[in-house]
């Protein structure tokens, strides 16, 4: 996403290195906005976005609207209850329908793979994927980056470990793709069912050395710079692919006694919402370089970026002061 | 009536065939086969400049949607399709609304085919009430009803008591079992070729075991039961050794492929292209290659189309919710000319996979050249390029990826007993 040339926000595989750079620059500089008496700057006044949830989200819906606000964009949301979705209506008729209303933009998270891809074939206006079924969630990718960027002062060399279901994670995905693609190297450990396939392997590599799959927790978790601990997609799946969370905890849980393993000074990040005592022990809350919350405000950031970007190019950026 | 085609390639796997000839019809049969005829008054005559003069193809695994769909295609639409890919009898698959299971469905589609059908229909019915995959249907009311064979396509019959029942019973019969081989406890959910692509567009892979372990377990029960089975649109290189060996053993069982199978890949269903979604799914270059061997060695004895028409309600959406399939009928023949232009199969050995094998597998008489028989007679240009238009397509339904490329190799004429249908048109 040049978002000069790009429309939309699909995923982080179409993205290459100078334009996340380039989304994570500005969130930083609009990050200081949320910190003024009034957190609100006029630049998309008029812009109407509209929030399209298929699927349940608390924090990636409010973390999207309070962006929009903070801009001054007008913003509906909707969710599948209570709208035409429960009569039948189509995807693409629901689309069209609020583009004829005037949307200058949507947000969409939906249950299956591809959804914002497939209205951005179909759309006049601008598309940002919130999360698609199993396959991305861009924004998350970013908001990560941003945060691990401000802990650490750097994004290359790094090593990120990543543990729990990242076969049906998308923010897995987005994380495993983007790390990558900024320099560093990705790790990912769990149940071997809920890793990728092994011919799915030569896709997450996009560098040589850049990716590895560990069936031990502690290969993944070894001197890592960066531990992010995934829930288990119990939904997603629909049947429990582990034997128990008991014995999911035993081995795959993150414990204390991990602690000794990573990086002095490792920051630990979970993209929510957290099943304490499953993939995290109640204790690590307590763990001082825990940035959980971190990330949820630089959420807000990331979205704000993007939403500038798309709506209005780079050019009105000079005029956030 | 007589019909004089002259100068052609005349091609004839029924008796082997391949030479420069004339081909004479009155009243719909095949009179005369020779290198030239001379005859100019009282006859039609058809100049051919060398086209190929064949019989007509034999395509055993179609979708006419009818009854229950008639929105994606019909009788009379999916015929007629049929007739522009120079296919003049088609098997017809079961997974209708209601599904063919009862003697009755059975009789709607021959007599609505014998109505408005373009050319010969016969029915496939189910191996199970409902295609539940529980209990097999009445086979004998069946068959004389009129249906050849007997398959559950689109579910495969995950039971491995009922498949061997099945097995036998159509033993009493004279049936064709056709497989769907999927064990849809491995697939189930999958969308695409699990593997690189999978891995890109976030969607539940489809391993290729789920095709080798379902081709396994119907080997096994064929050899068991002496009964043969035809395992339907092969799509990976994991069964091939696999079919040899069962060659080896003397297992009695026919394979089939699908020209989707041998020209395209996975890569098909970037940025979520629902055209390209198809059971099986499209794999890759490896597996190309392997199912062309496969063709060449016989290890895969009949080429069909799989002809699955959708309409845009179920392609247009998202790829999740999107029905698998594509049309065939007008490209069976166009595709499968590649494996003669590289070299694969020879047009004799081409059409034993369009003609005799697929007759063979139904257990009819295969169309034929030979003097007595009824005209099913098609002339192909094998070297005319043309674009695949919307124009072109007769299928209610215009869901194949090769709308709007370039084809090469068409079906020209086709004479049907008395009748003559000229093709050309763009």
């Amino acid at each position: 996403m040049d978002l000069k040339t790009k429309k939309h926000l699909l995923d982080i595989a179409s993205l290459n290195k100078e334009e996340i750079e380039n989304i994570l620059n500005l969130a930083e500089n609009l990050r200081e906005i949320l910190y003024r008496p009034i957190p609100k700057v006029p630049t998309l006044r008029g812009k109407l976005i509209i929030h399209l949830f298929y699927e349940p989200s608390t924090r990636t819906r409010f973390s999207f609207e309070k962006a929009a606000k903070a801009l001054s964009a007008d913003t509906l949301t909707f969710t599948g209850k209570g709208t035409s979705i429960e009569k039948g209506e189509t995807l693409l008729d629901t689309i069209k329908n609020l583009e004829a209303i005037g949307a200058d933009l949507f947000v969409i998270r939906h249950p299956v793979a591809g959804a914002p891809h497939f209205i951005a074939k179909h759309s006049k206006v601008s598309i940002v994927n919130a999360g698609d079924g199993t396959h991305e969630h861009p924004t998350q990718a970013l908001l990560d980056l941003l945060t691990v960027r401000e802990k650490l002062g750097t994004l290359s060399g790094l090593k990120i470990a990543i543990v729990g279901d990242i076969k049906h994670s998308r923010v897995a995905h987005s994380d495993i793709l983007a790390f990558q693609k900024i320099g560093s190297t990705v790790y990912v450990s769990g149940p071997a069912q809920l890793l990728p396939d092994l011919k799915e392997e030569n896709y997450y590599k996009i560098n040589k050395k850049g990716f590895k799959i560990c069936y031990k927790l502690e290969e993944a978790i070894k001197e890592a710079d960066v531990v992010i601990a995934l829930r288990i997609q119990k939904e997603r799946h629909g049947e429990t692919l582990v034997p128990s969370f008991l014995e999911y905890h035993e081995f795959f849980g993150l414990k204390p006694e991990h602690l000794e393993l990573i990086k002095e000074k490792a920051i630990l990040m979970h993209p929510g919402p957290i099943n304490w005592g499953v993939e995290l022990a109640y204790q690590m809350e307590k763990y001082p370089f825990q940035v959980i919350l971190d990330q949820v405000e630089n959420g807000v950031a990331v979205r704000m970026a993007i939403l500038l970007k798309l709506l209005t190019g780079e050019k009105n950026y000079e005029n956030l002061n | 009536m007589r019909i004089l085609i002259k100068k052609g390639r005349i091609i004839d796997p029924s008796q082997n065939l391949d030479f420069i000839g004339d081909i004479l019809i009155e009243d719909g049969k095949i009179i005369g086969v020779e290198n030239n005829i001379d005859i100019k008054e009282g006859v039609e005559i058809i100049e051919t400049n060398n086209l190929w003069i064949l019989p007509s193809l034999v395509d055993i695994h179609v979708h006419l949607r009818d009854p229950g769909e008639e929105w994606k295609e019909d009788i009379e639409t999916g015929t007629k399709a049929a007739l522009y890919g120079g296919v003049l009898r088609v098997a017809c698959m079961p997974n209708t609304k209601p599904p063919n299971d009862s003697p009755e469905v059975t009789k709607y589609i021959l007599e609505k085919a014998s109505q408005k059908g373009y050319v010969t229909v016969y029915p496939i019915a189910c191996i199970t009430k409902k295609q539940e995959g529980r209990e097999v249907t009445e086979f004998g009311r069946l068959k004389k009803a009129g249906a050849v064979a007997v398959s559950d396509d689109g579910k495969w019959v995950q039971n491995s008591e009922v498949m061997k029942r099945a097995f036998l019973y159509a033993k009493n019969f004279d049936l064709a079992v056709i497989s769907h081989c999927e064990d849809m406890t491995l697939s189930k959910g999958g969308q695409i070729n699990e593997g690189y692509f999978s891995a890109k567009l976030g969607l539940k892979g489809i391993p290729a075991s789920a095709e080798t372990i379902a081709v396994i377990r119907d080997l096994i029960l064929a050899k068991e039961t002496k009964k043969s089975v035809h395992l339907a649109h092969l799509s990976t290189k994991e069964v091939v050794p696999f079919l040899k060996w069962a060659k080896e053993e003397g297992i009695f069982f026919t394979a089939e492929t699908c020209p989707h199978y041998f020209t395209l890949t996975e890569k098909e269903v970037e940025n979520y292209n629902t055209l390209a979604k198809v059971n099986p799914p499209l794999r890759t270059e490896e597996d190309i290659e392997a199912i062309k061997k496969a063709l060449k060695e016989g290890l895969i004895d009949v080429i069909a189309s799989d002809h699955a028409p959708h309409s845009p309600l179920e392609k247009e959406i998202e790829f999740e919710y999107a029905s698998p399939g594509m049309i065939g009928l007008q490209t069976l023949l166009p595709l499968s000319l590649n494996l003669v232009r590289e070299g694969y199969l020879t047009p004799l050995t081409l059409l034993e996979k369009f003609v005799l094998n697929p007759s063979k597998v139904l257990g009819i008489d295969p169309p034929s050249l030979k003097k007595g028989n009824l005209a099913e007679i098609i002339i192909v240009d094998p070297e005319e390029e043309y674009t695949l238009t919307e124009n072109i397509i007769q299928s209610k339904s215009k869901n194949t990826p090769f709308l709007n490329k370039t084809l090469k190799g068409r079906v020209k004429k086709v004479i049907l007993k008395e009748k003559v249908f000229d093709l050309t048109f763009s």
